[in-house]
């Protein structure tokens, strides 16, 4: 079982800010899935390489080169952010003020 | 003219021959498909957005295009639904969540732009479980999508809209997404034909990312030979997704085929009327004078648990994007850069997705990794080479799609365990990378059932070959 301070602190990592009623109900969800993922301590393991692709692939190569957009597709970005200023994306500082 | 009814009838093929012979317009076929989706969409809610508008002039230039007497490609004025993870530049694309509630996409998807070139009408975007996580469509921020052949079901997931509004004739095919079932199991539910493509067969550029090593795009149609027309159109090589590749569809076809029936897939769990009619239509094809023969998948129990890990590890780094930052629902009163991220994620996501992206960065987090994402990812191989073997002795496996006919609405929504279990036998194909092919397979009363057909890597054409007298 999890515990309330481990279900807070994977909320913390996830960056979700839930409720506490919400963490109560993630800890008992998640324990409850956890027991059951548990099931793949049965199966040996050992030797097996870890899984990387399902197909083979090789290596897709492009000319390392500028693509243009034009002003439009452009606009088109810029009109889906919350806040911008002068045609830039306007973000919150990220230091907080140093108190004397 | 025919009457809305035979126009909502028809194939893609019988559709195109018909525009083609203009015996109707694109405009009166498009109509047709738009009339009867708005008339039942309170009901079945199996479009978020119809764009009547937009596919009307679609499909007038596909009138004019017939009336010049110029080439008409096989979808050229197909009227097509589109799951809402997938973008069509210019209308909003949620993939059913708040967090992207007014989003307008910028872009058309690979996949968009090849129908688009192939003259295909775009009605509008479906419902689905919220970034692609459910089994049944009701984690949707918008509501839950119901089942067209029993109202009081869910259609499946997560591509509930899509199978719904090809089963409710709404469109004459759609577009899904399948990560672990999200394609086949609705098409069953509602009584079509779905295909989860090899992984790789179809770019997945444009379409929002849940599990990137596990999801693929593919269609939903009323036959296989539609099925089949879709997938031709959408697949390929694409600059902008560097695991979509060109391949050859094997062109012979076999007087008789090998098939191979998992022992693991008929346990415990499966309605028994469901086994019955795959085993009655199994019957049948050996009949027809094909080989049905039983083989073991042996790690198939375990896929269940191996996805839950992989799939909600690739979700939660996926979805870190989604931070309040750029573009999205964005908690703009919170006090600082932190409290955005964490306001606009809590609000914005669902419970559902919620639940996956904590359960992921749990698993990937520090002195868990090993223990769960190295392990599944060994247990992966496992269950691919199972594949590999069983594929050295049959042409294709036949395997039921869902353990279960339709359940009803809010059966299982609080009980994620239960759901989950949903994708029991689904969820190995997407481990595998293989493609599957969910054909129906007649009637329990009044809902459908369905089984899947299963191929090795890059050979749908014997998938479709096999589909095609199973459907029958």
């Amino acid at each position: 079982m999890l515990s309330k301070e481990e279900t807070q602190h994977i909320a913390k990592l996830a960056r979700l800010g839930l409720s506490e009623e919400e963490i109560g109900k993630y800890q008992k969800d998640l324990s409850d899935i956890l027991g059951y993922i548990d099931k793949l301590k049965e199966v040996d393991i050992e030797g097996v390489a870890p899984f990387t692709h399902s197909i083979e692939v090789s290596n897709v190569l492009r000319p390392d080169a500028k693509t243009e957009r034009t002003k439009e597709e452009l606009e088109k970005l810029r009109s889906q952010m919350p806040q911008t200023k002068d045609g830039y994306l306007k973000v919150r500082s990220i230091f907080e003020a140093q108190a004397d | 003219m025919e009457s809305i009814n035979e126009l909502t009838d028809l194939t893609i093929k019988e559709a195109h021959e018909g525009l083609a012979a203009k015996n109707f317009s694109a405009i009166e076929l498009a109509d047709a498909h738009l009339s009867r989706a708005e008339k039942a969409n309170e009901g079945i809610f199996a479009f978020l957005n119809i764009a009547r508008e937009y596919a009307l002039a679609q499909a007038k230039a596909i009138d004019q295009k017939i009336k010049d007497g110029k080439d008409l490609p096989l979808l050229a004025g197909i009227p097509m639904a589109i799951k809402d993870n997938i973008m069509v530049d210019g209308m909003e694309c949620t993939s059913a969540s708040k967090i992207l509630e007014n989003y307008i996409a910028p872009y058309d998807a690979t996949v968009i732009k090849k129908l688009k070139e192939r003259g295909a009408v775009i009605l509008g975007k479906t419902n689905m479980d919220e970034f692609a996580m459910g089994s049944s469509t009701e984690t949707s921020a918008f509501g839950a999508t119901r089942n067209p052949r029993d109202l009081e079901r869910v259609p499946g997931g997560s591509s509930g809209g899509s199978a719904a509004a090809v089963a409710a004739r709404q469109c004459v095919a759609a577009l899904g997404s399948d990560t672990g079932g999200s394609i086949r199991q609705p098409a069953c539910f509602c009584g079509v034909a779905g295909l989860k493509p090899t992984y790789g067969a179809v770019s997945r550029y444009g379409c929002a990312a849940y599990a990137s090593s596990l999801d693929q795009i593919g269609p939903l149609a009323k036959n296989v030979e539609d099925i089949q027309t879709v997938f031709e159109a959408i697949r390929g090589a694409d600059p902008m997704d560097g695991t979509a590749v060109d391949f050859q569809l094997k062109p012979e076809k076999k007087q008789k085929y090998r098939v191979g029936v998992p022992k693991e897939y008929f346990i415990k769990g499966i309605d028994p009327q469901i086994e019955a009619a795959i085993r009655a239509k199994l019957d049948e094809y050996q009949r027809l004078g094909n080989e049905v023969v039983e083989i073991s998948l042996p790690h198939a129990e375990y896929a269940l648990a191996c996805y839950y890990i992989i799939a909600t590890s690739e979700a939660s780094a996926n979805l870190a994007k989604f931070d309040g930052i750029r573009y999205g629902h964005s908690a703009q009163k919170a006090k600082n850069i932190n409290d955005i991220y964490l306001e606009s994620r809590g609000q914005g996501f669902g419970p559902e997705v919620r639940r996956r992206v904590m359960l992921g960065t749990y698993v990937l987090s520090a002195g868990y990794y090993d223990a769960y994402y190295v392990r599944a990812q060994k247990v992966r191989t496992l269950i691919k080479q199972d594949f590999d073997k069983a594929f050295l002795e049959v042409d294709a496996i036949v395997a039921p799609v869902s353990p279960t006919l339709p359940f009803k609405i809010g059966e299982n929504i609080n009980d994620p365990l239960t759901m989950y279990l949903q994708d029991i036998f689904t969820i190995s194909i997407n481990l595998a990378g293989v493609p599957s092919l969910a054909v129906p397979c007649g009637k329990i009363g009044d809902l459908p059932a369905g089984l899947q057909i299963i191929g090795k890597h890059f050979d749908e054409a014997t998938i479709f070959e096999i589909g095609k007298q199973m459907q029958r």
